[in-house]
């Protein structure tokens, strides 16, 4: 932290942390990435967490084949309630995607230097995420194998997918959104596993980063069409962040549910989306910095704009939850009257008051910096607001199916052991992959540090 | 530096491209083919029966109405295979001692039915009714084919949705007058446009939304 004084009676010019710390060359930036994969052993820490995780996949695996012998029964899932935690899981790990997509494309094309040692690992995050989310509307239909049914194609049925139905919506949104995020990121990754491959300490290491490659050479060419493909990707995806959560709060808004039918469900789903995207980052961000010593590179200046980026949208969260409640009784439908009184005083209300202490009052601490400079606080805010997402979406599922229009159509929804077990072994699959992939490949992306690095040496790195 | 691949990986990656999106397309053309593909369909897959009963020989031939046989076929969702004492009613005086229809003979002397093959097989979730369409104007030819002309039944379409859609979605293509339902013979008249549209009109046909409703079949 560089705060110089200014002279008194001068307007303040505050001097912000260095998005690099200074000192380094592209030498010890590609070394100190490159050695994390290629020559760090694999530590206790390493092992012990991959094989936790590891055992939670083979919790997932076994629920899902429990799953599908049993069907959609194991779940606590009755009618009324037909969408219990599949669905809220699957928004709530969509949702933590974005961020990962805001990083690498929004602020790519905003010229951000700041997002320059996240964006590998933000990507890395968002492809994870939308693995675990994928599973959920799969299984969720209770008969997985049925699911290319979806798609549109010439069947001997000779019927096409509802097209006017937001689920189909969704297939689309969720399937380009999972192929986008996954070319960028792979395109992105080319030049640094070129320099793994040159770098690699054996044939297996060789073959296996060479051929990821593609024969990349960092000729002049090169360079000039991976930019190109990357702007190009970048505008893709830009879309994509606004879209693929809009068309998941269709799901909901589409639908006249008392709680679903509003149109602010989309703006409010995005932001949503993001907010969590960012804890999500900084749950992530934070351990690696530490355990892999990479405050270099991940520096407080990261930490500071992601907390910012995590306050801003999560004011525009608590304003749809007001806007909720607002046209609830302004409209005067007496069943958006009746909803809002549920969230309040019904079964459920102590999960909203919930999300509300997670969602908006604990962030509110992110408006002082001695907050958003203390590492440990914003880990805790990070898990803290995680937890209030996905507490939205369970308020927004269950509280909305459980009091529909009449009260013979009422019901309670108690999730089951196998409701947990699912949810936590996708939890589990997150992280193992995260492992995986802090082991496998470079974090950070070495080559745009070393542009930074270029950059920095240039202008001292006191510039926005 | 030695090189890590041999030259020829270049052309391996370039293939890999090519091969994924042609390879792709063909595996996908594939399993469409397949599924509209006798071996799926069943269509025009004669099946042995426990008798050789051939429908070319009583229909064609000797020109038995299918309702003889097929008694419930105009007032019950299933057409009804005939009972063995059908069958005798002629054999027990004609072809009543040749070895081929022992089988026959000795169902009746048991009283055990003869088990016969089902041919045309639809999903257990789809409801059908011979007795709605016999009754608004479509012929058995029009889905069983040229039963006269069949020593052993095979099943002349392939019985999949598109195909049940085809007509639920344009009847009048195969409507016919009441006095032309079991003719195998029928062929649909020059004028079928216009004499399907009366047609529609005088069975009270519903509308192609009520025939083409998910619940009209799938109950």
């Amino acid at each position: 932290m560089s705060v110089t004084r200014p002279p008194v009676g001068a307007p303040e010019i505050r001097r912000l942390d260095p998005v690099l710390e200074p000192g380094h060359t592209y030498a010890s930036v590609t070394d100190k990435i490159a050695a994390v994969v290629l020559t760090r052993p694999l530590g206790i820490g390493w092992l012990a967490g991959f094989t936790l995780t590891f055992s939670l996949v083979m919790l997932l695996f076994g629920s899902l084949a429990w799953l599908i012998v049993k069907g959609v029964g194991i779940w606590g899932i009755n009618i009324p309630i037909g969408w219990g935690f599949a669905i809220v899981n699957f928004v709530w790990w969509i949702g933590i995607g974005h961020a990962g997509t805001l990083i690498s494309a929004i602020l790519f094309l905003l010229n951000q230097k700041w997002r320059t040692s996240i964006n590998r690992f933000a990507e890395a995050m968002t492809l994870f995420a939308v693995a675990c989310a994928g599973i959920f509307p799969l299984i969720h239909t209770g008969r997985p194998w049925m699911a290319y049914y979806m798609m549109p194609y010439p069947s001997t049925m000779g019927i096409w997918p509802q097209f006017r139905s937001p689920l189909i919506w969704d297939v689309f949104a969720v399937s380009t959104y999972g192929t986008v995020s996954l070319l960028f990121w792979f395109i992105g990754l080319l030049p640094d596993l070129a320099t793994l491959r040159d770098r690699a300490k054996n044939r297996f290491q060789q073959l296996i980063y060479g051929a990821l490659a593609l024969g990349w050479r960092g000729s002049a060419h090169h360079w000039h069409r991976y930019q190109s493909a990357y702007l190009l990707l970048a505008g893709l995806a830009t879309p994509l962040v606004l879209s693929v959560h809009t068309v998941v709060s269709f799901d909901f808004a589409v639908a006249i549910v008392p709680g679903w039918h509003t149109t602010i469900f989309p703006p409010y789903f995005v932001a949503g989306a993001i907010y969590s995207g960012f804890a999500m980052v900084l749950t992530l961000a934070i351990p690696l910095r530490k355990v892999y010593g990479l405050e270099d590179f991940i520096t407080m200046r990261h930490l500071d704009n992601m907390a910012k980026v995590m306050l801003a949208t999560g004011l525009i969260v608590a304003y749809g939850y007001f806007v909720e409640f607002f046209m609830a009784f302004y409209s005067g439908n007496k069943f958006d009257v009746f909803l809002a009184q549920q969230r309040l005083h019904g079964p459920y209300a102590h999960y909203y008051y919930a999300l509300i202490l997670c969602n908006i009052l604990t962030p509110q601490l992110l408006w002082f910096e001695k907050v958003r400079r203390n590492v440990a606080a914003l880990f805790v805010m990070s898990l803290v607001i995680n937890t209030g997402m996905w507490l939205e979406r369970f308020v927004i599922v269950v509280i909305s199916l459980t009091r529909d229009f009449v009260p013979s159509a009422w019901g309670r929804y108690q999730p089951t052991f196998w409701d947990f077990s699912t949810f936590i072994g996708t939890l589990g699959l997150f992280v193992m992959l995260i492992f995986l992939f802090v082991r496998g490949l470079p974090a950070i992306a070495i080559s745009e540090m070393r542009e930074l690095v270029a950059h920095e040496s240039h202008s001292g790195g006191d510039h926005k | 530096m030695a090189q890590i691949f041999h030259r020829s990986a270049n052309f391996l990656a370039r293939f890999s491209l090519f091969g994924t999106v042609v390879l792709g397309g063909l595996a996908l053309t594939g399993v469409l083919v397949v599924a509209r593909s006798p071996y799926i369909t069943n269509e025009r897959v004669s099946r042995n029966q426990p008798i050789q009963f051939s429908h070319k020989h009583h229909v064609g031939d000797e020109g038995i109405d299918c309702r003889y046989c097929h008694t419930s076929v105009e007032s019950s969702a299933y057409a009804g295979i005939p009972p063995t004492k059908t069958c005798m009613n002629c054999h027990s005086v004609l072809f009543n001692n040749v070895g081929y229809l022992e089988p026959l003979r000795e169902s009746y002397r048991t009283d055990q039915s003869i088990q016969w093959v089902k041919v045309h097989r639809l999903a257990d979730y789809v409801y059908f009714n011979h007795s709605i369409h016999i009754n608004k104007g479509i012929g058995c030819s029009s889905c069983h084919g040229s039963i006269n002309q069949m020593p052993l039944v095979f099943q002349a379409s392939p019985l999949t949705m598109s195909w049940c859609l085809d007509c639920h979605r344009n009847p009048q293509a195969n409507l016919r007058p009441k006095d032309q339902i079991f003719n195998m013979d029928w062929k649909a008249p020059a004028d079928q446009e216009e004499a399907g549209k009366q047609l529609a009109a005088e069975y009270k046909l519903r509308t192609t939304v009520e025939l083409t409703s998910c619940s009209t079949c799938h109950r």
